[in-house]
């Protein structure tokens, strides 16, 4: 079946890769390209471990196709930090132990990267909103929201 | 989970788009924002040969006022209705709906064209367009067409579209003075598909009588549920609660439902009720305020 010729800027490196019509665009991330920070949790568009943006919105990536990606801009896990300095979203979590088994903290992270970009001082409510697509099965969700809030109260010193 | 091979088409103009799908015939299906479809696929529950990729398209994405209709366009994002002030000012039943459509991950890829023409009984707009008395705009090989949302669902997972057209656009009356509609959904956690949720629409007239209604119903019945009967009984009458009541409990009559981990015949038709009887009350509070 058909391949296809596609470019995506990901973490602001560009990625040129042949792709088969069915291939998704997490396992193009992944599996293709190496970066595993981003997961792959429930793979029926439940968990929101797979959680990238695209084009500054966040979505799951097990539930795009790698082709729809042609010609967008990508950011997964991998482009927060910067220089070697966590991003204060990953300082909160620690801080803040946001996280256990830390497997939906990609998701996570990228859910509240994109929450704090469009409001920048939400409250546990919003929050709670944004992040309503990722499920955590081990911190109950309240760490998280302390993590975020702590983010904030960072970013906005 | 990887879905079976296909063929990828992404075509610049709907004239294109609608060129493949005559082509490919029923080997054929549209691609909007993938959320349902793409799931199929993937638990190949669904099979295509080629996908038909309508992303790619420009102006199909927009929501205006326009010619007495609310114009949306077929692959406008559910993300979209809940930023819009135009949708929360003047169509909350709208924004009601688009909050709680599966998750906000999912609502910025999910398009509204794409709801409605999944023909998924347990999808969020169909109810609420009806309710709307709302109508649809198809793209084909001769030209464009209109559907009203009544004739649109034909049954489970089937409407009215041919397989080789496309819904460009959702047309929504704008409501007439003293209207206010709701949209209720009872769900097990967000994400999940409704246990019972009811659209109300209502119009009163100057001296507080129920000049027209509209009340639809998700996921009770093996397709959209039209209590036109529930809603026929409101007309001509002051909104009491013994009116509202009845209407409510008829609206339950007219469902359908089946039995499944959601729960039981018995209570989706009493959670129908209740919903309706709710969402008529707030849908007369917003006819008020307007």
């Amino acid at each position: 079946m058909s391949t296809h010729k596609i470019s995506v800027t990901i973490n602001g490196t560009v990625h040129e890769a042949e792709v088969a019509s069915r291939l998704l665009l997490v396992h193009l991330i992944r599996d293709d390209l190496r970066m595993t920070g981003t997961h792959i949790g429930c793979d029926t568009t439940h968990c929101g471990a797979c959680t990238i943006l695209l084009d500054g919105e966040p979505v799951k990536s097990c539930t795009v196709l790698a082709v729809q990606a042609d010609g967008k801009e990508i950011m997964t896990i991998e482009g927060l930090a910067q220089n070697g300095e966590l991003h204060p979203l990953q300082e909160g979590f620690w801080e803040e132990h946001g996280l256990q088994c830390g497997f939906c903290t990609p998701g996570m992270l990228i859910t509240s990267y994109a929450l704090l970009q469009r409001n920048p001082n939400p409250d546990e409510g919003d929050i709670r909103q944004a992040i309503s697509g990722n499920l955590c099965r081990c911190t109950g969700y309240v760490n998280i929201i302390k993590s975020v809030q702590h983010a904030a109260a960072k970013m906005g010193e | 989970m990887i879905p079976s091979s296909f063929d990828y088409h992404a075509p610049d103009t709907l004239q294109d788009a609608v060129a493949l799908l005559k082509e490919f015939g029923s080997d054929a299906k549209v691609l909007s924002g993938g959320q349902s479809l793409l799931p199929l696929l993937k638990l190949r529950l669904g099979f295509v040969t080629h996908l038909i990729d309508i992303g790619k398209i420009p102006n199909l994405e927009y929501i205006k006022e326009e010619d007495g209709f609310l114009k949306i366009g077929g692959a406008t994002r559910e993300s979209e209705l809940e930023r819009s002030d135009l949708i929360k000012s003047r169509y909350p039943i709208i924004y009601d709906t688009a909050i709680v459509i599966a998750d906000p991950l999912v609502r910025n890829r999910a398009t509204v064209g794409g709801n409605l023409a999944h023909g998924d009984p347990a999808n969020d707009h169909p109810a609420t367009m009806l309710a709307l008395g709302a109508q649809v705009v198809v793209l084909g090989p001769n030209g464009e067409r209109v559907i009203p949302i009544t004739e649109f669902f034909t049954g489970i997972f089937t409407t009215a579209l041919a397989h080789d057209e496309i819904l460009i656009e959702i047309q929504v009356p704008i409501p007439a003075a003293r209207s206010g509609g709701a949209y209720l959904k009872l769900e097990r956690k967000v994400g999940d598909f409704a246990t019972a949720a009811t659209a109300v629409q209502l119009t009163l007239s100057a001296g507080g009588e129920i000049e027209k209604a509209g009340i639809g119903l998700t996921a009770a019945a093996p397709t959209l549920v039209d209590a036109s009967a529930a809603a026929q009984s409101l007309v001509g009458k002051k909104p009491d609660d013994e009116v509202l009541d009845a209407a409510a409990a008829a609206a339950a009559e007219a469902t359908s439902p089946s039995a499944d981990r959601r729960g039981s015949v018995e209570y989706k038709k009493a959670m129908a009720r209740v919903l309706t009887g709710r969402a008529l009350r707030i849908a007369v509070q917003r006819a008020g305020v307007n």
